[in-house]
């Protein structure tokens, strides 16, 4: 799916990265507000869904071939996560949904979650 | 590949801001060098931990990486107050950070746990009131790249 598409779908502002809407190309979604777990479970080329607003946010994203990141909650990212994503050309995007509802909609239009493999006992 | 290439970053305590960019490096560094991205994921992984925790728990230290054309080795150096139990620490969920980190996102006490995940072979060498030394190598050459 379109990034252009993720943002119809679920009515989201862009914060960053207009001119990038027709060339991200998106398969999966991961939603979480704890970084270890992105650093875990998120596969590669995974649109990213948050209520964290921090610089580090964009950090992880950028560290795991994230592509964009949604806020949810209508929660805007800190300045210092704006301008970080800017500078390596990571498009932002708010949804003033809740995350449930989010998720939800993008599940419905056929984003497919990132597996969590099986864990040993 | 050269045959040797190193790398070493200063990594400050506590300061957020900055925290990331040392792994960044080693990131592009990796990717410069043509090392394959299933491998550069897993030292993503190790090294943005490895640095989180130096920014959380040691009050900052060194984050090195070494390529070889056999392995690459990260190392995360600080002279920190130490992990007292090592065998708790590494246990997932295990976490003393305290409540402003955690509203950051962080302390989930999986850093640890996800080193070890990504690494072909890790050792921590730690010391109350003295320091805590993390080496994890990842073999270019062992089975399928992602372990994970
Ligand atoms: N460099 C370090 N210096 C001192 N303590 C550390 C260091 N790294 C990890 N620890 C300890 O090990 C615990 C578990 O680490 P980790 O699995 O990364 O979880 P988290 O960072 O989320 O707390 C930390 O909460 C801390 O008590
Ligand atoms: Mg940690």
């Amino acid at each position: 799916m379109k990034l252009k598409e993720i943002v119809s779908c679920i009515g989201a502002e862009i914060l960053y990265g207009e001119n990038l809407l027709d060339t991200v190309e998106i398969e999966n979604a991961y939603a979480s507000d704890l970084m270890s777990d992105v650093l875990a479970f998120a596969w590669p080329g995974t649109l990213l869904l948050t209520g964290l607003t921090n610089v580090q946010i964009v950090r992880t994203a950028q560290m795991m071939d994230i592509p964009a990141v949604v806020f949810v909650r209508g929660k805007r990212p800190q300045e210092e996560a704006v301008s970080l994503a800017k500078n390596v050309g990571m498009p932002l995007l708010v949804s003033s949904m809740s995350m449930y509802e989010t998720c939800g909609l993008l599940y419905k239009a056929g984003l497919s979650p990132c597996i969590i493999p099986s864990r040993e006992a | 590949m050269d045959s040797h290439y190193e790398v070493e970053f200063t990594v400050r305590g506590d300061d957020f801001l900055a925290a990331g960019e040392a792994s960044n490096q080693i990131k592009e560094t990796l990717i410069m060098l043509g090392v394959p991205s299933a491998i550069s994921r897993r030292a993503s992984v190790i090294t943005y931990e490895a640095e989180m925790n130096l920014v959380i728990h040691s009050g900052g230290g060194t984050l090195r990486a070494v390529i070889t054309p056999e392995k690459l080795t990260i190392q995360a150096t600080d002279r920190g107050p130490g992990i007292p139990d090592l065998h708790l620490a590494m246990r997932e969920g295990f976490s003393t950070a305290p409540d402003r980190v955690r509203e950051m996102g962080f302390g989930a006490g999986m850093g640890l746990p996800n080193i070890k995940r990504n690494s072909d072979n890790l050792e921590i060498e730690s010391e109350v009131g003295k320091g805590t030394t993390l080496t994890a190598t990842i073999l270019f050459h062992e089975g399928p790249g992602d372990r994970r």
